[in-house]
């Protein structure tokens, strides 16, 4: 059983809730995409660049000093997505659309940001392919991200900040698809996670299934077997969906999400949109959201940016509901100790986001038998955060 | 029970008939308030409204410009919901509002209430029907069947960018009227409109067992004489809303502003 369907349903999540004038695209994104993933020549190109400029494959590190950290009964693996161009998984899409949207004769490339990792993804291969770039990221997190801001700038992108709603993320999107819908036939729209209509979780997941592929192969080469475990954090769930895809019909292997627990489950801070949210359509998907009684949405919180999205993939939203993946949620504090933990025992600082999914493994560590292989994504490299971390260590009298 | 769909159809006709175009006001629910909005409403009906559009407020309205944005976030305040909505026409069908009534809003809402709750209950309380912009035709089955059960109008949307054998499959799902979607964008008024639009009317109409309604961007008398010939029926909103925003602080003449503005637009239906 392949999917999505045809619509692009995930059972009953997923399709394409979008206003008419956009459809048409959409069925020529989908023809166009499926097209190229069978061109030998674009997967060359796509290949080439993943190899030379992104710099892949990524090393899968057996990290025995954080496993002697946590009883030392462990086989911990982390997939350096860190290592990437740019310092975050977020590439590996980027690059894919824009030079898709190449070849579909675009002439302009789109994008929202909320931490602005996919923004400087984006703008990164639009400066490399020679496409123009406006990134839409909220007024607020232009403030809080704003070196990002000026990455973006440097790649030559265009950063429109965004002051409706709450003016993050989520009004980001609604600001990028609103510039579709106005330019449509001349403007691609890279969507930076496994969100948003079909065609999208599909692509995206596609064009992040690289990390999931290379994992699977070294596993097999240095293991002589499939992980047990595999663990990554939940945003959007691009590099969960990634990591996760190529093992789906591997039945053993056992795949946890980690979302964002942020100040609290029982507060009204936190991201934990597929342990505590309800179904519902934003974005143009049928989804898991944080919304209110009356399906308004709500706003999300977690001290890691990326991980700040009131709404998830649809085929996580799938995952959760068949059974194939286990969703849990860890807080801003647990986060923040896995960030200084692999810090001091790996030499690796890790994104805040991809902390998260460390933060679990600490978690479940001494219930685990023994000689369980467990592959952690490191979804992205924490030098965006330092400064983030370090104010607030300092609120804390900690550093 | 009345047929929801067939008065929004009717209504339509009637107004062709009588060689108008017909006129489709817009207004935000809830804004500024609930009881203004039923004011307004009487305002509408007096001023010559055809068929009165309803938006309900969504935190995401990712298919409008800023001036419905706005008005959105003025409504949402109030913390509107759909039980309060239906029992407003409830209460307004009670004293005999006549006018037609279709609600338009994003799915999410309709979805959280449930379409089918939503359906009966808007069938009791003599809502005519819905405009959901984000429910197209290939996700729009389960609310076709609904409405169509409990007699509402299931008013689809044709864009600038819908091919004619898509919009014909459209129309023929559509109830009520369909919504013809005049520019490549989001809503908010406009100076100018696309110079084919006249052209791809002329092509709905044909290809549509429905009468045509035509909106977005639609801000003035003269744009409204213009299409009367070529559109059943006309929209208006964003101007609308605009009239709204710039009166909140004189809340005394802001329901008479906006119906000397209906008045006027509704004369310049006349083909
Ligand atoms: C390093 C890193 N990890 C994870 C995420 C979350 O996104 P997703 O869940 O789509 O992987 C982000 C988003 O910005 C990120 O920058």
């Amino acid at each position: 059983m392949a999917l999505p369907d045809k619509r692009g349903h995930f059972g009953p999540f997923g399709g394409r809730y979008v206003p008419e004038t956009l459809m048409p695209a959409l069925f020529e994104l989908e023809e166009a995409y499926r097209r190229f993933k069978r061109d030998r020549t674009f997967k060359k190109e796509l290949d080439f660049y993943l190899k030379t400029y992104v710099g892949r494959p990524t090393p899968l590190y057996p990290a025995r000093k954080l496993a002697a950290t946590l009883g030392g009964h462990l086989k911990i693996y982390l997939k350096r997505e860190d290592l990437t161009h740019t310092g975050a998984h977020k590439i590996n899409n980027t690059l894919g659309q824009v030079l898709l949207a190449q070849k579909m004769g675009k002439k302009r490339i789109i994008a929202e940001t909320g931490a602005g990792q996919h923004g400087v993804a984006t703008a990164t291969a639009a400066a490399l392919v020679g496409l123009e770039c406006v990134v839409y990221m909220g007024a607020k997190d232009t403030v809080r991200q704003e070196m990002n801001v000026f990455r973006m700038e440097l790649l030559g992108a265009k950063v429109v900040p965004v002051y409706s709603g709450t003016q993050t993320l989520k009004d980001a999107i609604n600001e990028a698809i609103r510039d579709w819908v106005t330019n449509v036939e001349t403007t691609h729209y890279v969507i930076g996670s496994v969100v948003g209509p079909h065609p999208y979780p599909m692509m995206v997941r596609d064009f992040q299934s690289v990390i999931g592929r290379e994992t699977r192969r070294q596993i097999l080469k240095s293991e002589g077997r499939l992980p047990d475990i595999l663990i990554a954090c939940v945003g959007g769930g691009s590099n969960a969906m990634g990591f996760f895809f190529p093992f789906v019909n591997d039945q053993s292997v056992q795949m946890i999400g980690v979302e964002a627990a942020g100040a609290g489950l029982d507060t009204d801070k936190h991201s934990a949109t597929l342990t505590v949210g309800e179904p519902g359509v934003l974005h143009g998907m049928l989804t898991y959201l944080l919304q209110d009684q009356v399906g308004q949405i709500k706003g999300a919180h977690s001290v890691a940016p990326g991980l700040d999205y009131p709404g998830v993939g649809p085929e996580h939203a799938f995952f959760k509901e068949t059974g194939r993946a286990t969703y849990v949620a860890v807080d801003d504090q647990e986060a923040l100790a896995a960030f200084r933990l692999l810090s001091e025992t790996e030499g690796i600082i890790p994104a805040l986001e991809s902390a998260h999914a460390v933060a679990y493994l600490v978690k479940i560590a001494p219930k685990l038998p023994p000689n369980t292989i467990v592959v952690v994504n490191l979804s992205g490299r924490g030098d965006k955060d330092v400064a983030a971390v370090r104010e607030y260590l300092k609120g804390k009298g900690d550093a | 029970m009345r047929n929801g769909a067939q008065a929004v159809e009717e209504a339509i006709r009637k107004a062709n008939e009588r060689g108008e175009a017909a006129l489709i006001p817009f207004i935000e629910g809830a804004d500024p308030s609930l009881e203004v909005t039923a004011e307004l409403l009487w305002a509408l009906e007096e001023a010559g409204a055809d068929v009165i559009e309803l938006g309900f407020p969504f935190s995401d309205p990712l298919a409008d410009g800023p001036t419905i944005q706005e008005a959105a976030q003025r409504a949402l305040k109030n913390r509107p919901t759909l039980s309060d909505f239906l029992a407003m026409v409830e209460n307004l069908r009670r004293k005999g509002f006549k006018t037609p009534i279709v609600i338009m809003g994003y799915l999410n809402p309709f979805y959280r209430f449930g379409l089918e709750n939503f359906a009966k209950q808007a069938q009791k309380a003599g809502l005519n029907g819905a405009i959901i912009p984000d429910l197209p035709l290939e996700e729009a089955k389960p609310w076709l069947k609904i409405a169509h059960r409990y007699q509402l109008a299931a008013v689809m949307l044709a864009a600038p960018t819908t091919p004619p054998e898509r919009l014909a499959r459209i129309a023929q799902n559509s109830s009520g009227f369909l919504y013809y979607v005049s520019v490549t964008g989001i809503t908010g008024a406009r100076n100018k409109l696309p110079e084919d639009l006249a052209l791809k009317l002329d092509l709905a109409r044909e290809l549509s067992p429905v009468p045509v309604g035509v909106g977005f961007g639609i801000s003035r008398p003269e744009q409204v004489a213009h299409l009367a010939n070529f559109a059943d029926a006309i929209v208006v909103g964003s101007a609308i809303v605009k009239i709204i925003a710039a009166h909140l602080k004189k809340p005394a003449s802001l329901v008479k502003a906006v119906r000397d503005f209906v008045v006027e637009l509704k004369a310049a239906t006349k083909r």
